[in-house]
């Protein structure tokens, strides 16, 4: 079913090179005495499982989705909102996170997908604003102001998601799960008919495949493990509010999975990182980062379409040519 | 009552009509160059902000406004030479990108030369107060002149579009790009001078934001958001599109905001409803946006070919 | 794996991870805002930040003082991640700053968790003086509900019968609405609730205000909004008709884009730069040579903050490890404060004097706030029988 040879490739060599650095990153932030570079290498893992899923339906699936931070504010919210009435059970917060993002992104993907284009990149849009609002709305959770979570999603003894590593271990093991799910599924022939209907659509309908349901399933694949994400991003920040799911997030999402590669299997992973490793270091530098940002963006988008991911292949067809 | 319901009429009017200025540009640039340009809520922004500079030199709102118009525009044809030329054969995504990395440059740009904390453009006298509209009742004299450049620009772009030689061609590229080509007619050109007029249009709706809500940095990225909502269900292209679904935009805005909280209180205590009514008329917006979508894809008046 | 790969590594988070551990010192980390319109505040009480620092030679019983600084971009998830980061990587010993109530509810945790004290500059929303109140919490500012109540007496005293709210729609524009409803005796004829931070444009409800004819307008906007408020106040021509109260709204750092609109109108504070005490009187002329400009209330309090700081490191002499001294000594507040007299209330908050302040212009021609009258007295907020703590 899977393909050794994309898995071998210099990209993803590279991405299993970083996968194993930040495996050891807990004992080199011992070694610095610097706890606070895993948290800040939590928050990028979760972002990169959220890169992943919007990977499936952008990068695969063609399917620019506007909004997709909807879905760490939704996940994020069943958790703070169970937490706040008293249910920390990770078993029941967790699953639940995951069931309502799917529960929201089959009721908006089942309408969104009658449009193509940048009509569908407005109507996700429109949804997500729908959906902070609601957050915003939310006066018993705190509206604008956001809630705080004061315990973490309890999983008994098995696991403390309060240590910091543990909690790390967690982020980086669903990230791999997120990948490697990810990964199957574009191998699989329902991603041959996802990535068909990205550069066909009419053609693969001509085959006879209800492209329609399988775009869907994919829609509703990618809000699942953004919730996940979203619940994860809530344990994280022992916070959460709607400016989790503003629109400048979903577009901070797409940036990510350009900037790393769209639709390769470890692209959400470098473009995560890279992402606010460089938000992170810049705004280290100077106040006015941004300058320096947007314009990196522009060049980014003009010439080096194919990401980061391509950047590595690239390399190594120079060294071996 | 009814002496509210008309006031609330002309506030929706007038923030239609400042949506509009903005949706139009938005609308042409996308329609004929098939750009989705983000970096439009940028012009709008820089146009306060070089109004407001100017006002302060002259001492003379009016003479501060005339002079920010064209420079905007100057800056909005600079901007189009040396980055969104380069977009226009690229797809959406790609654009939607660039354009969000225009936004944080200019943004930051304007944080360096103006400094973080804003602008004020103070109104002169004869603006600066109210008129009685009718017996006892009275409206900022300043609003009513928004509500009548907003009527005046959209005359002026009627006239444009339906009656000039350039305004042929911008229907002809709105609904076929390659015609215009086949005219024999230098494309860039008139791309550039599109985007310059749409430029000029968002520094006009800034400038007369900027006296209410004062220039701020990042004042365009929540007035954009509305733009692109008003030409999504006006239709990409078509400038008509643009004006109804502005006015209908505002006037929910506006009534969502003014009526809203007494229309839950039938359902909600008093501090509940009063809460809860700003995020819910916000979501009205979205919510026509979403419906006309689904039901009418190509939204209200969809630019003909197309 | 090879050598220069792990050696790179290692490296670049060694950047990232930030200074090494150097000779001991008194790490004070700084949050507020520094980006977007509100920036001003921040600068603002980072400059009395720094006079405080200049005031005390740099040093806080004999040991140096380091300040670090984070913006928070007026977001709580930031503003949380920032004084996380303070915590982990810069390991200080006193957090402070703090414009919003919502920023500040958020980063509390934290703050709690590691046993850091933190000590508002500003917000002072209810929990925390309330049911969350906290032994690593204090307060130099005030609870969000003091100011508007004295607002409310301050209308009864002027025979006020009718009025109507305006705030915006966050935690403390929540708390002041609460808090002018709590001591004023006549009617609220209508209260209106704004998106905050981003809307700014009032026209829908001040058309209601018009329509609604009360005896006066109380509103709560502060930072940048405020100026907006009031020019569209002064557009609608409702000067006229109904007269403008505020609390935070009109202050030394609005006022210069407010100008002439804000002749006359009155607020509540619990600082004003008129206050007749040394300490304010050393402050404010300092901080105008220093910076050129008035301070507000905002540079007031954080002053005040530092000097609190300065009290309890002196009283421990320094032993930065010894958190029960330093509580102690910081609930004695044994600093000379430039609102005179300084306590604390068993919740850390403080019990203090609220003044009623106008608009005026003074002979040199510069507009600025004035005392007119005492509201209240030795004022203790509403919340503290909510607060368990006891000492």
């Amino acid at each position: 079913m899977m393909r050794p040879a994309s898995l071998s490739s210099p990209s993803n060599l590279a991405a299993a090179l970083i996968l194993v650095l930040l495996a050891l990153l807990p004992l080199f932030a011992e070694l610095l005495a610097s706890p606070f570079l895993v948290t800040l290498f939590t928050r990028m893992l979760i972002y990169a499982i959220a890169a992943t899923s919007l990977n499936l339906i952008l990068g695969y699936g063609g399917m620019v989705s506007f909004g997709h931070a909807m879905y760490i504010g939704i996940g994020g919210y069943v958790v703070g909102i169970m937490a706040s009435h008293g249910v920390h059970a990770g078993w029941l917060q967790w699953p639940l996170a995951i069931a309502i993002s799917a529960l929201f992104a089959l009721v908006i993907g089942a309408l969104c997908l009658r449009t193509r284009g940048v009509y569908f990149i407005m109507i996700t849009l429109a949804f997500a604003q729908m959906v902070y609002f609601m957050g915003v709305g939310l006066e018993e959770y705190g509206g604008d102001d956001g809630l705080t979570i004061y315990n973490r999603s309890s999983f008994g003894s098995l696991l403390n998601l309060s240590d910091k590593r543990v909690f790390y271990y967690v982020c980086l093991a669903l990230l791999v799960g997120a990948l490697y799910l990810v990964h199957r599924l574009v191998q699989s022939r329902f991603g041959m008919v996802l990535r068909g209907s990205k550069s066909n659509d009419r053609r693969m309908q001509a085959i006879g495949f209800p492209t329609y349901r399988y775009r869907l399933t994919g829609f509703v694949i990618a809000g699942m493990i953004c919730g996940l994400s979203g619940a994860l991003m809530a344990n994280h920040n022992e916070f959460v509010s709607p400016a989790m799911m503003h629109w400048v997030q979903s577009g901070d999402l797409i940036v990510m999975v350009v900037l790393g590669g769209m639709g390769t299997a470890a692209g959400p992973l470098f473009g995560a990182l890279a992402f606010l490793l460089v938000e992170y270091l810049l705004s280290r530098i100077t106040e006015y980062w941004q300058i320096i940002f947007g314009p990196l963006l522009i060049l980014v988008v003009l010439f080096a379409r194919g990401g980061i991911g391509s950047l590595f292949d690239m390399l190594e067809g120079r060294r071996r040519g | 009552m009814t002496i509210l319901i008309l006031e609330q009429s002309l506030n929706g009017l007038q923030l239609g009509l400042l949506l509009f200025l903005l949706a139009a540009g938005l609308t042409l640039v996308f329609g004929i160059m098939d750009l989705v340009n983000l970096a439009h809520g940028s012009m709008y922004m820089i146009g306060a902000f070089l109004a407001a500079t100017f006002a302060g030199w002259t001492d003379s709102f009016i003479l501060g406004a005339l002079l920010a118009l064209p420079a905007t525009l100057l800056v909005g044809i600079v901007t189009e030479m040396i980055c969104l030329r380069t977009l226009y054969p690229r797809d959406h995504l790609d654009q939607v990108l660039a354009t969000f990395g225009l936004i944080l440059f200019f943004n930051e740009a304007v944080r360096l030369i103006w400094g973080p904390a804003g602008m004020s453009l103070p109104l002169p006298q004869f603006l600066s107060t109210s008129v009685e509209i009718l017996p006892d009742v009275r409206y900022p004299t300043y609003r009513l002149s928004i509500i009548g450049v907003g009527l005046a620009v959209a005359v002026f772009l009627y006239v444009l579009v339906q009656r000039t030689r350039l305004g042929m061609l911008i229907r002809a590229g709105a609904s076929n790009r390659e015609m215009i080509g086949a005219l024999g007619i230098d494309i860039k050109l008139l791309y550039t001078l599109v985007f310059g007029l749409g430029a000029a249009l968002a520094a006009l709706a800034g400038l007369m934001a900027a006296p209410i809500l004062t220039a701020q940095i990042g004042m365009g990225e929540n007035i954009l958001i509305l733009s692109f909502v008003v030409i999504v269900i006006g239709g990409i292209g078509s400038i008509r599109g643009a004006f109804v679904a502005a006015l209908i935009v505002g006037m929910i805005d506006t009534v969502g905001r003014a009526f809203l909280p007494e229309l839950l209180r039938l359902f909600l205590d008093r501090a509940a409803a009063a809460t809860a009514a700003p995020a819910i008329s916000s979501m009205l917006i979205y919510m026509l946006m979403a419906a006309i979508l689904v039901l009418r894809p190509q939204g209200l008046f969809p630019a003909p070919g197309k | 794996m090879n050598k220069t790969t792990l050696l790179c590594f290692t490296a670049a988070l060694a950047l990232m991870a930030g200074p090494a551990l150097g000779q001991v010192k008194v790490k004070i980390g700084f949050v507020n805002t520094f980006s977007g319109p509100n920036a001003t505040i921040g600068n603002d009480m980072r400059d009395a930040f720094e006079l405080a620092l200049d005031h005390l030679g740099r040093k806080m019983g004999g040991v140096d003082v380091e300040a670090i600084y984070e913006d928070d971009q007026q977001k709580p998830d930031v503003g949380k991640q920032k004084t996380e980061k303070l915590i982990q990587s810069d390991k200080v010993n006193f957090l402070t700053g703090y414009i919003w109530s919502n920023v500040l509810l958020a980063s509390v945790k934290s703050a709690i968790d590691s046993q850091t004290f933190l000590i508002s500059g500003n917000a002072g929303p209810s929990q925390l003086a309330g049911e969350l109140c906290n032994p690593y919490f204090f307060s130099a500012s005030w609870q969000n509900d003091q100011t508007p109540m004295a607002m409310g007496e301050a209308l009864n005293q002027r025979g006020i019968k009718k009025i109507f709210i305006m705030a915006p729609n966050y935690a403390a524009g929540k708390d002041m609405a609460a808090g002018v409803k709590s001591t004023f005796k006549g009617e609220v004829v209508g209260e209106e609730y704004t998106k905050w931070p981003d809307q700014l444009d009032f026209s829908a409800e001040l058309s209601k205000v018009r329509a609604a004819r009360p005896d006066a307008l109380f509103v709560f906007y502060p930072g940048a909004a405020g100026v907006q408020i009031l020019n569209q106040y002064i557009q609608a021509g409702l000067k006229a008709q109904v007269p403008f109260y505020s609390a935070y709204t009109i202050d030394a750092i609005t006022l210069p884009l407010q100008k002439d609109n804000a002749l006359g109108a009155l607020g509540t504070q619990s600082w004003v730069n008129d206050l007749q005490n040394d300490a304010n009187k050393k402050f404010v002329a300092d901080f105008r040579k220093k910076y050129n400009r008035m301070p507000s209330f905002y540079a007031a309090q954080q002053y005040d903050a530092v000097m609190l700081i300065d009290s309890a490191v002196r009283s421990v002499k320094g032993a930065l490890g010894d958190k029960d001294g330093i509580r102690a000594a910081l609930r004695k507040a044994d600093f000379k404060s430039v609102r005179g007299e300084f306590k604390f209330n068993q919740n850390h908050f403080p019990i203090q004097n609220f003044y009623l302040q106008e608009t005026v212009r003074e002979a040199s021609g510069e507009l600025n706030l004035k005392t007119i009258a005492t509201v209240f007295k030795d004022h203790k907020d509403l919340h503290q029988p909510k607060c368990q703590m006891k000492w």
